[in-house]
């Protein structure tokens, strides 16, 4: 009954996934030139799972995300220029510096929360989908998060909550089978976090998240349920984080063969061949893409270093409404 | 609704904050009210203070299952959506199991997002010793809360400004904790004004005097004026200062009183060190050190987790007898 997706949807899947990956990958040749300074938490690996899904999502769809999340925002349509000054600390930024790569917010691409705070996103998607479907404005909440953050209560809690009240909420678990050093299987008492769906009564899809058909077919399916008063669904999403858990991390914890498969099922070649196989589009034709999302990546560089850093007086305003107390 | 007023010119707490959810919600339709057990099916309420509101608002009245963390997130998430929950923590000791989105989310979202975001909703708990509940189900933990930035603390105790300061609280732009006292829910006094809010950060002169400024809220304001009247009959004359809202205090109207008086003490019910009256104390020195006639007294419960028994629980409390001899002591 869903359709696959046509070409168009499928370039722009692939467009986003080039975004999130030269945009990761600036970020870091930046931080290790000296001319960013941040915790970084790369999702290079990752970005098919929010570039597959959000080509599903209106732009007043609302995303919650975590401290790994740039390619959450850059695939929901966060500008990246002014996640590039958030990261520079300018008063151009998403939030004029005072959030940081954990805590981007820009409501006007639906971004409304992204926590450092393992499994807190949870039960604030839940609010977020309460006010969905009290208003009944049609809003879907996709809220992301890591396998590690499937064994803290608020996942728990809010997966019953969100069954009990059917709320229009998509759980998006992108199991990248580590949390900070710690295995899957060290942590985590199931083999597959998407059965863990069952106990809430909610229907829990467990898919490859290097795939972009099938993180596409999935979303689809729980996006359409939501929109439609179904209630909630999980999604667990098979991937990778090539880059350890914070740029500085050794990844000495990976074992080498593990490490390797991974880099061999890297999606973004993996999605360029098969675009190309199938007659999507050509080499030359994915190149012009990747070439135009770095002219983009520079822009977006320039824009942050151009603009001005953020007013030391900021430190105390934004604490309440009228800057007092 | 189903609460009777107890007598036509007077009002309790608890239909005082009927009554204001009831007048906000009518106000305003995104005013929307959630925690365990307060809808009509399961009791509008552990205090009855949400009773027949489910019945006239229907789905915006939600009992929820038993998972602090997961409501609480969820009002954090629903106000950021420009909607104004309030929700009911049973009671405040259960506010532990829910920190994370108060204090990590509530609080800092208007900051972390650069002033994009808001959140708009009001906590309600409630708590106090008396009932012999224990070491788990009676503390006061607003220090806490006061402790971070980005939340507001509101104490009220009595029925007119319950009333005004929740719907103060409701129509706030940031997120409220609002404690509610158990042993003043059912006192009479007077009459609220409906439809009229009090704004947030106003504390009130309670007594007007020359001597003294006592100083306190919730619980306190019930010791305070037994105190201060028995204290009148020796000619000592007690100023009470009702903070109403803990944070952000007024300190105009603290310093305005504490002028006059030269001598402060202040009382509240959460365990004296590191507590409310601590941070009162040091403004107050920082500002009218040199006006002062004696050093500051804090009368406050132990440093200890409220006991069970009868005697002891008594013995935890502060006792008219230690805030009169406080006062007594500013005055040597
Ligand atoms: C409540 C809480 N506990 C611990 C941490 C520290 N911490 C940050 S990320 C992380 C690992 C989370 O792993 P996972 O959920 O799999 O997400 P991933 O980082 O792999 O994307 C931990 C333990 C935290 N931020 N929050
Ligand atoms: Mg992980």
């Amino acid at each position: 009954m869903n359709a696959a997706p046509d070409s168009r949807t499928l370039l722009a899947i692939y467009r986003k996934m080039s975004a999130i990956k030269h945009n990761d990958e600036r970020f870091i040749s930046t931080m290790l030139a000296g001319r960013l300074s941040m915790p970084y938490y790369s999702a290079r690996g990752q970005e098919c799972i929010p570039a597959a899904i959000s080509v599903l999502l209106r732009d007043d769809d609302y995303l919650v995300t975590i401290y790994r999340g740039v390619h959450d925002m850059i695939a929901k349509g966060v500008p990246p220029r002014l996640i590039w000054a958030e990261f520079a600390g300018r008063s151009t930024g998403t939030c004029k510096g005072k959030g940081g790569p954990m805590h981007v917010t820009h409501p006007e691409s639906g971004c409304m929360v992204t926590t450092g705070i393992v499994g807190a996103g949870m039960p604030i998607g839940c609010g977020l989908a309460l006010s969905a479907q009290l208003r009944g404005d049609g809003r879907v909440t996709v809220t992301n998060f890591g396998d590690g953050a499937s064994n803290i209560g608020a996942f728990h809690e809010s997966m019953n909550l969100a069954s009990v009240w059917k709320l229009p909420l998509v759980f998006v678990c992108q199991n990248n089978r580590y949390a900070e050093h710690t295995a899957l299987a060290t942590g985590t008492s199931i083999e597959r976090i998407a059965d863990r769906a069952a106990s809430y009564g909610m229907p829990g899809l467990h898919v490859d998240g290097n795939d972009p058909l099938a993180v596409y077919a999935a979303a689809q399916e729980a996006i359409e349920r939501a929109r439609s008063g179904g209630g909630p669904t999980l999604i667990e999403a098979m991937t990778f984080r090539f880059n350890g858990h914070l740029i500085g991390d050794s990844g000495d914890y990976i074992p080498k063969p593990e490490y390797a498969a991974a880099v061999a099922a890297d999606p973004y070649p993996r999605y360029r061949r098969w675009l190309a196989d199938n007659g999507h589009a050509n080499a030359g034709e994915l190149d012009a893409i990747d070439a135009a999302i770095k002219a983009e990546v520079d822009a977006a560089m320039q824009f942050a270093f151009d603009s001005p850093l953020t007013d030391v007086a900021e430190v105390t305003r934004d604490v309440f409404a009228d800057h007092a107390a | 609704m189903t609460i009777q007023t107890s007598k036509a010119d007077k009002a309790t707490i608890v239909q005082a904050l009927n009554w204001a959810l009831d007048d906000a919600m009518a106000a305003d339709d995104q005013v929307i009210v959630f925690g365990e057990e307060v809808a009509d099916p399961e009791g509008g309420g552990l205090m009855k203070v949400t009773q027949g509101l489910s019945t006239k608002y229907g789905s915006r009245v939600r009992s929820t299952p038993i998972s602090e963390m997961a409501f609480t997130g969820a009002a954090v998430g629903a106000a950021i959506t420009g909607m104004r929950p309030v929700i009911e923590i049973m009671l405040m000791n259960f506010l532990a199991v829910c920190m994370d989105p108060i204090t990590n989310h509530a609080a800092k979202l208007r900051f972390m997002s650069g002033g994009q975001t808001s959140v708009p909703m009001v906590i309600r708990t409630m708590t106090g010793s008396g009932f012999q509940t224990g070491g788990q189900h009676s503390d006061f933990l607003e220090a806490w809360f006061c402790h971070t930035p980005g939340i507001k603390v509101v104490m009220p105790s009595n029925a007119a400004d319950a009333y005004g300061l929740m719907l103060g609280a409701i129509r706030d732009p940031d997120p409220v904790l609002f404690v509610e006292h158990l042993l003043s829910y059912w006192t009479p006094g007077e009459p609220p004004e409906r439809g009229k809010a009090i704004a947030l950060g106003k504390a009130r002169i309670a007594r007007p005097g020359r001597d003294v400024t006592l100083i306190g809220y919730s619980r306190s304001m019930m010791d305070l004026p037994v105190v201060a009247q028995k204290l009148a009959g020796d000619g000592i004359d007690c100023e009470i200062v009702d903070l109403r809202t803990v944070s952000p205090l007024d300190m105009d109207t603290i310093l305005g009183s504490v002028r006059k008086t030269g001598r402060v003490v202040i009382v509240h019910e959460a365990v004296k060190s590191f507590g409310v009256g601590a941070e009162v104390a040091s403004r107050i020195y920082e500002s009218l050190f040199r006006e002062l006639k004696a050093p500051i007294a804090r009368v406050a419960s132990k440093d200890a987790p409220v006991p069970f028994a009868k005697h002891l629980e008594a013995a935890f409390l502060y006792s008219h007898a230690e805030i009169e001899a406080a006062v007594r002591g500013t005055l040597l």
